[in-house]
């Protein structure tokens, strides 16, 4: 006997509930006393019968509700195997819920009303199944007595569910036509379906056969613990993620490279001639050599591509939506690092499978995005690694687990291992023949405020005096660069984050960059500074008071703002915070554009921007 | 589906026993590796014994990285209390114990009257007292899944406020085997190893790893009354007028308060039997609780509160 660990997902109507329950009590998984309960809150509720779902909604809210908002965990047997249900709700709201129960599943009941066919929620069920890996998958055709027992009605809902599974990439796909309510077809077979010769769902789940990875090829094994009780003895403790291993394999520590052959498997009161996944156990090694929790030990010459930066699908499983600017944990295996998201390179349109451009994830959103790693990790793709191949993602400042994450198979050319390429013509070699330094003059201010005007007119008078100089302007970006963002919060956020690189690589050619974006908060130029450098940061504020700027109101965005027809309008429905210390002022409603243009060009004077760079020899060319 | 009974031989369960006992053992190696300072809570019950195992295969040859901690409610059954001091001295484990009767003593906590009233909640105060003195961070309790509906959505490590309290509606996703083991200062994690297991296999590794258990889990002679189960008569517990004393040969499937713990008239006299009594049973173990029957959402309430 073995164990099998499935998963359900459905709501109120299609019966899921009536499914389990049904598989409990038909296999006698389920006791006098809990039928007991049951009974008496069928009667409380008015409802006719036994209402079998009540044996599986676990919470209070749920069952007044009448709804099933969590995963909860079932479990019963057949003389052939013990099984575990992963019970999940099914609306598109518990998607979290729902990659939680798949996680750990072999098999994957998905559930389909006879009457409704393949719907949105089957969909959805199947993609998140297919992207969380299960193995194989099991259609419930229920409410089949509904149908009067149709085997046309079957035949097409089959038809149509195995054109999903195809476009879908899952095979080992099984259909079964039954009815939870009645028992047909469940645990006993129906006399309503000649035309059907296939198993009953209780032989299937008893029968199916789970592929399991044994090769030594794919041997991981996570350190969790180092046993060590005495000079004598030292053992590093995990379960064996994938593969197998036995006495003599010469396996590889990852990340250090170091090699060693494992001495013995010890559990316990004995030694162990081999073990494979899922065995828990303690090795031992030939020599000394550095472990500690964290590390992976895989066979020699095996050994995974380790790197910093990874592509992978992500379940967001957060309130607070993905953030590109906040750091969080990233938990693979036994070892957790830092990490940040720098890119989101698409969501997944579960109905349509579609990818869909954007730049952010909210709660129950799946896409993939781009993260960087403070430590190599492994890239192990999840397709192939189920375990080592996982990982989650965690809120340093609240704890919670905002993201399950999953390798993807294919990763970016240049990201992993990446050195930064130096090029041979340095920054300085450009300054010195340029004559001057290069930086970056940020104008900061109201729409309106004429950080333009000033920015245009400074960039002409610097050119004529043979300046490398270039005007980056915010709404040019949004043209090009930055046209797939739009104005939510995070977009504008990663608008200025793409700004502040391009002006850094500007910066590094030996440029003069004069960019100008309102950039309204604190935060948003404390993270432009950070990316440029303090050093190449002159921050200057263009500090024409709101009711002037509205009075000019170039382009009629201050009446369409009031109006209501644009929402977080910096200055008239989203916050404007001012700079606290800016290195100059300009309230260009006191100051001509010609006096403004002298105070900045006196003050990248005093910066010494203008002084002669002279090169150190043996400094670059 | 065959009709054959649902235990034949237990080599036919290694398998599914193995897979359980991995699960359980990469736990408590997690829980050890990621917290400061855990601890494991003994009652002398048959899966805080199977949870000891577990515990030895995934720390020997060395130490538990934690000390056993027992809650004494003074309504313990003192077969109970004997067998924990003599497990754990076999173990060269270290075992602290606080008890129910010390906070009524010195007035931390009020006794209320009357019949029926356990100590289960008084176990709670007592419980939180513990982690606020030795600064716990993470407890491993041997609650399962299968006993209890509320149970059945808890995580395997659930997190704890600081004080003390289970947020059901608000729990961390569990993904995988990765378990999120971070928390803030004051805040805990129960973690329970043996979430996915059932009663039967618990009876089934106890058979298969010959393991001692307390006398009263199997069938002894002992004065009962009948109060819709079956009532252990003691010093803190005397029938009423009109209750009838009987002896019968009994066995307790759980250890709980004298109290309030019910007993089944059994036979059985080794882990076998019982294995094949249960797997004959159509009555959950919880059922010979009296205090899980006051109302539907009893245990969630408790649970709630800091309850295991």
């Amino acid at each position: 006997m073995d164990l099998l660990r499935f998963s359900t997902a459905g709501s109120v109507d299609d019966g899921k509930s009536t499914l389990i329950g049904r598989m409990l009590y038909d296999s006698k998984g389920i006791f006098e006393d809990q039928l007991e309960a049951v009974t008496s809150a069928s009667k409380q509720r008015l409802a006719t019968g036994i209402d079998l779902s009540l044996l599986t909604d676990g919470l209070r809210a749920e069952r007044e509700q009448g709804i099933t908002i969590d995963v909860a965990y079932r479990y019963f047997a057949t003389p052939r195997r013990k099984f575990i249900i992963a019970d999940t709700p099914g609306h598109e709201q518990y998607t979290r819920n729902m990659a939680t129960g798949a996680s750990t599943a072999d098999l994957a009941i998905i559930l389909i009303d006879a009457r409704k066919g393949v719907i949105e929620q089957s969909r959805r069920h199947s993609a998140i199944s297919a992207l969380l890996g299960i193995p194989r998958i099991c259609v419930a055709v229920n409410k089949m007595d509904l149908v009067d027992w149709s085997q046309d009605v079957f035949d097409k809902i089959r038809h149509d569910y195995l054109e999903l599974a195809d476009k879908l990439g899952i095979s080992g796909v099984e259909l079964i036509p039954l009815s939870a309510l009645l028992g047909d077809n469940v645990v006993v077979r129906s006399e309503q379906t000649p035309w059907y010769q296939g198993r009953t769902l209780i032989e299937y789940l008893e029968t199916v056969e789970i592929p399991k990875e044994r090769s030594s090829d794919k041997f991981r094994f996570p350190v969790q613990y180092v046993v060590r009780p005495d000079l004598n003895f030292r053992g590093f403790a995990g379960q064996i993620a994938s593969g197998s291993v036995k006495p003599g394999d010469e396996i590889e520590v990852v990340p250090s490279g170091k090699r060693a052959v494992v001495k013995q498997l010890h559990f316990f009161d004995r030694d162990l001639p081999e073990a494979s996944f899922p065995k828990s156990l303690t090795i031992t090694l030939d020599r000394e050599v550095d472990v500690s929790r964290g590390d992976v030990l895989v066979k020699a010459g095996a050994a995974p591509r380790l790197s910093r930066d990874l592509d992978a699908q992500v379940v967001w499983m957060d309130e607070r939506p993905l953030a590109l600017t906040r750091p969080y944990f990233l938990k693979q295996g036994s070892r957790t690092v830092r990490a940040r998201i720098t890119r989101v390179l698409y969501r997944t349109d579960i109905q349509t499978l579609s990818e869909i451009p954007t730049s952010n994830l909210g709660l129950n959103d799946i896409g993939r995005v781009r993260i960087s790693a403070a430590q190599p990790i492994l890239l192990d793709p999840y397709a192939q690694f189920r375990r080592t191949g996982a990982f989650i993602l965690i809120d340093p400042e609240t704890n919670a687990t905002v993201a399950a994450g999953m390798v993807a198979q294919d990763q970016p050319e240049s990201s992993s291992d990446v050195v930064w390429s130096e090029s041979d013509v340095s920054r300085v070699s450009r300054e010195a023949r340029n004559g001057h330094r290069g930086g970056v003059v940020w104008f900061t201010g109201l729409s309106g405020s004429g950080k333009s005007t000033i920015a245009k007119a400074l960039e002409k008078r610097l050119f004529h005096d043979h300046r490398q100089v270039y005007l980056l302007d915010g709404d040019n970006l949004r043209h090009g660069l930055n046209k797939d963002l739009g104005f939510s919060s995070e977009a504008r956020r990663e608008n200025l984050r793409r700004a502040a690189e391009t002006a850094k690589i500007l910066v590094d050619a030996g440029f003069l960059v004069l960019a100008t974006f309102i950039s309204p908060t604190a935060a948003d130029r404390a993270l432009v500074r950070e990316v440029i450098g303090d050093r190449d940061f002159v921050e200057i504020h263009v500090s024409t008071p709101l009711a002037a700027c509205e009075a000019r109101d170039p382009k009629g965005l201050y009446a369409r703002a009031r109006s209501g027809e644009i929402r977080e309008f910096t200055g008239v429905s989203a916050p404007w915070e001012p700079p606290a210390n800016p290195l100059l002022e300009l309230p260009t409603h006191k100051l001509s554009v010609p006096e403004s243009v002298a105070k900045v060009v006196d003050l990248l004077e005093a910066k010494g921007l203008f002084a002669e760079v002279v090169e150190v020899p043996g400094g670059g060319i | 589906m065959s009709t054959k009974p649902i235990i034949e031989s237990l080599d036919d369960h290694l398998e599914h026993l193995e897979a359980l006992e991995a699960e359980s053992i990469h736990i408590f190696r997690e829980v050890a590796g990621e917290f400061e300072r855990p601890a494991f809570l003994f009652s002398g019950g048959k899966d805080s014994i199977v949870m000891l195992r577990l515990a030895e295969k995934a720390f020997r040859p060395g130490r538990f990285p934690f000390p056993l901690v027992h809650v004494d409610t003074g309504h313990n059954f003192p077969e109970v209390i004997d067998f924990r001091d003599r497990r754990a001295a076999e173990l060269g484990e270290k075992l602290i114990v606080r008890s129910v009767q010390d906070w009524i003593d010195d007035g931390r906590i009020a006794e209320k009257a009357g019949e029926n009233d356990s100590r289960n909640r008084m176990q709670i105060p007592v419980l939180l007292g513990a982690i606020d003195e030795f600064k716990f961070d993470a407890l491993f309790g041997g609650a399962r899944r299968d006993e209890e509906k509320a149970r059945a959505k808890e995580r395997i490590l659930s997190f704890r406020d600081t004080h003390g309290q289970w947020d059901p509606k608000n729990q961390r996703p569990e993904l995988w085997n990765l378990y999120n083991a971070r928390v803030h200062k004051g805040e805990h994690i129960r973690a329970f190893p043996i979430s996915n297991w059932t009663e039967l296999d618990i009876w089934m590794y106890l058979a298969k790893e010959n393991l001692e258990i307390p006398s009263i889990y199997y069938a002894h002679e002992r004065q009962v009354i009948w109060r819709g189960q079956w009532i252990p008569i003691s010093h803190l517990l005397e029938p009423k007028p009109g209750e009838k004393v009987e002896t019968r040969t009994v066995r307790f499937r759980t250890v709980g308060d004298m109290t309030c713990t019910g007993c089944v008239e059994s036979p059985c006299s080794n882990a076998w039997d019982v294995v094949a009594e249960t797997a004959a049973s159509r009555v959950t173990e919880r059922g010979s609780r009296v205090d899980d029957k006051a109302s539907e959402a009893a245990m969630e309430d408790r649970k709630k509160e800091g309850y295991f």
